[in-house]
């Protein structure tokens, strides 16, 4: 153990980009109804935050995960589904003369992806590849707080900063400087519910949304906990009060 | 049953217990005595036990629906967290059980360094208790490559390198355990196919971990061995009860992450897909291998950092011979207790440390918390055990004072 190296440089850490950690703006904290041990989806709020997905950020992001079928777990009527499901088409086949074809989506498709590679979505988009947004929540530190965030976070860069071309300056992003455009703007979705379309409402109502993409049976999860632990509470008293007895004649 | 009656009445038991002594084996668990002193810290090794049992039932049925393939591994738990029944609650039962199994294991370890658990004539137990400790660790590590999300990959490449810093030989070493020339499909596979099978073997050696346990049965807070049969209870019912008490407080604490916190003690990195063309910002091991991660990075050079981190482990089976005394509870070593905890504390910090990047004043720190980790055991453990006054022992298990 030499500690006398103690300036030496730590070669392990060639593996570990070590990069210093910049001043990344904390997220907001907002308080949304799936926080917490009785948190639900709003499904109101996730077919708005749908709509918000699908007329802006699905312009540039898949989420490849989700079925179209799986709209109706949050409300939608199947009719409704179908009809958004029709909208795209899929590739199918080959059929019998052994040729692929097009038709239109099914609820058991995957939803439409809006570029058929990374190659692609880099040439459609100045290099940078908007990711997948299946499970964006899970995927950052305290995501929904991060994505609510860093929508409504666009600023002008402060004095003296450079931000380089093609890109937004947003204090939540890791670097502050992001290729994405700022998707959202005022009245940008027509809401039919009569809910404001500013853009803090609509950056909630897509967090909601990519929220239940990303952990479906979250509400399920919950309500099963609640069960499962208040099993366990009286389980354990029982047993308690069992030990207690039994251990009542060792002195 | 023909033959059986010209005897007295053969019992279908009698018969099978003749041939098999399965009856007698089983007699032989609600009989065993224990000593009737033990606390509630003596719950965690049965812990361990559900816990193990727990991580392989979850674990076949993942199985049954996990798709060990470069190109499909990610999407094949995405499909189990979303179209298979229950899914959900397998994965996160099998997730968040590996790390309640560690704390179970880690309480169990500091409880019989505590109590000198492996003083004689226990030493083969410990022993075997570690060789179960290393095989966990190896298991839990290459779990955690499965679902390959990005985490999975780089802790996969970071840890497998650490074997090229063996001399001469280290690179090929690598690549034979890459079966390639990176982490790929067939590490994957590997892994998933050696996943499978460690547990198989962690059940053995559970076994021999037990038998060796049996033979002197268990330590007990006073660290006095058994002397009469009044100091001791039956297994059963007493300690069976009391296990139940305790699985009922640690299920409720694993519920709660199962139900309200299951991503907590995972990375959110390993919800993106593993992409070898980019490199996390920072590459952290699951929290359990924190410590041992904060030893290798301690050391200014890769071989000099890989083998005191394998010595961190290593040292652990010196200790019946570094820690001397005779008597084991530190209830009755007022030094050794002290240092005891000064120890836990240094785990923890190098815990801590190891999660933080590898700059600044947490290399320095870092340092210091890998020094006192051997010094405790290569110093302080022997000098105090020569020079400290234990107090004076109580005459049996069963005496007041």
């Amino acid at each position: 153990m030499s500690l006398k190296k103690a300036i030496a440089f730590i070669v392990f850490t060639a593996f570990i980009s070590s990069a210093s950690a910049s001043n990344v703006e904390k997220p907001k904290e907002t308080e949304w109804p799936f926080d917490g041990i009785f948190g639900y989806f709003d499904k109101q709020a996730i077919q708005r935050g749908f709509k918000v997905f699908k007329e802006v950020c699905s312009a540039c992001h898949s989420i490849k995960y989700l079925e179209y079928g799986n709209l109706t777990k949050v409300g939608f009527s199947e009719a409704e589904v179908k009809t958004i499901a029709a909208e795209y088409n899929v590739q199918d086949g080959p059929n019998d003369q052994g040729d692929m074809f097009e038709r239109p989506a099914r609820l058991t498709d995957y939803f439409h992806t809006p570029f058929a590679n990374e190659q692609a979505a880099r040439a459609a988009n100045n290099g940078a590849h908007p990711p997948d947004l299946s499970l964006i929540v899970k995927a950052r530190e305290d995501g929904a707080n991060y994505i609510h965030s860093l929508l409504t976070g666009y600023q002008d860069p402060p004095e003296g900063v450079e931000v380089p071309d093609g890109m937004h300056y947003n204090p939540y992003f890791p670097n502050h400087n992001i290729a994405m455009t700022p998707p959202l703007t005022a009245g940008a979705v027509e809401y039919t519910d009569g809910t404001e379309d500013s853009i803090d409402q609509m950056s909630k109502d897509v967090v909601m949304f990519l929220q239940w993409v990303a952990e479906p049976k979250m509400e399920e999860r919950k309500i099963l906990g609640i069960k499962v632990m208040l099993y366990l509470f009286i389980f354990t008293i029982v047993f308690y009060l069992a030990k207690k007895k039994i251990w009542s004649d060792v002195k | 049953m023909a033959k059986g009656e010209n005897k007295k009445k053969e019992t279908i038991v009698d018969w099978i217990e003749y041939r098999l002594p399965i009856f007698s084996f089983l007699r032989h668990l609600g009989e065993y005595r224990t000593p009737k002193n033990l606390n509630y810290m003596w719950n965690f090794g049965s812990i361990a036990g559900i816990a193990l049992v727990i991580q392989i039932v979850t674990g076949i049925v993942l199985a049954m629906h996990y798709s060990p393939n470069d190109a499909t591994a990610f999407s094949s738990v995405e499909y189990i967290m979303r179209n298979v029944n229950y899914g959900w609650l397998l994965r996160y039962i099998h997730a968040v059980g590996a790390s309640m199994f560690f704390v179970a294991v880690y309480i169990h370890i500091a409880r019989g360094m505590y109590y000198g658990s492996y003083k004689s004539p226990r030493e083969l137990v410990w022993f075997f208790g570690l060789f179960i400790f290393i095989l966990m660790m190896a298991t839990a590590f290459m779990g955690y490559v499965l679902p390959w999300g990005q985490m999975s990959f780089w802790g996969a490449t970071v840890i497998t390198n650490l074997f090229s810093a063996i001399p001469l030989v280290g690179e090929s070493v690598v690549r034979w355990l890459w079966g390639g020339f990176s982490v790929g499909d067939a590490t994957l596979n590997r892994f998933f196919a050696l996943h499978y099978l460690l547990p198989f073997v962690i059940v053995g050696v559970v076994i021999i971990h037990i038998m060796a346990l049996h033979v002197h049965g268990s330590n007990n807070p006073k660290g006095v061995e058994v002397q009469s049969k009044n100091d001791t209870v039956p297994f059963h019912p007493y300690y069976t009860v009391k296990d139940f008490v305790g699985f009922g407080v640690y299920f409720l604490v694993f519920a709660y992450f199962v139900f309200y916190q299951p991503n907590y003690l995972g990375h959110p990195d390993n919800y993106i897909e593993s992409n070898p063309m980019v490199t996390p910002e920072h590459i952290v091991p699951e929290w359990y291998f924190l410590p041992f991660y904060a030893i290798l990075r301690a050391i200014p050079s890769k071989l000099g950092g890989v083998v005191m981190m394998f010595s961190g482990i290593l040292v652990l089976f010196a200790l019946p011979w570094l820690d001397h005394s005779k008597v084991k509870s530190a209830s009755y070593r007022p030094l050794f207790r002290v240092m005891f905890w000064v120890f836990i504390f240094d785990v923890i910090a190098l815990g801590y440390l190891g999660g933080q990047p590898p700059e600044g004043i947490y290399v320095f720190l870092g340092r210091l918390a890998t020094a006192y980790y051997f010094t405790h055991f290569m110093f302080i453990l022997p000098f105090v055990s020569r020079y400290e006054k234990p107090l004076p022992l109580p005459k049996s298990i069963s005496s007041k004072e």
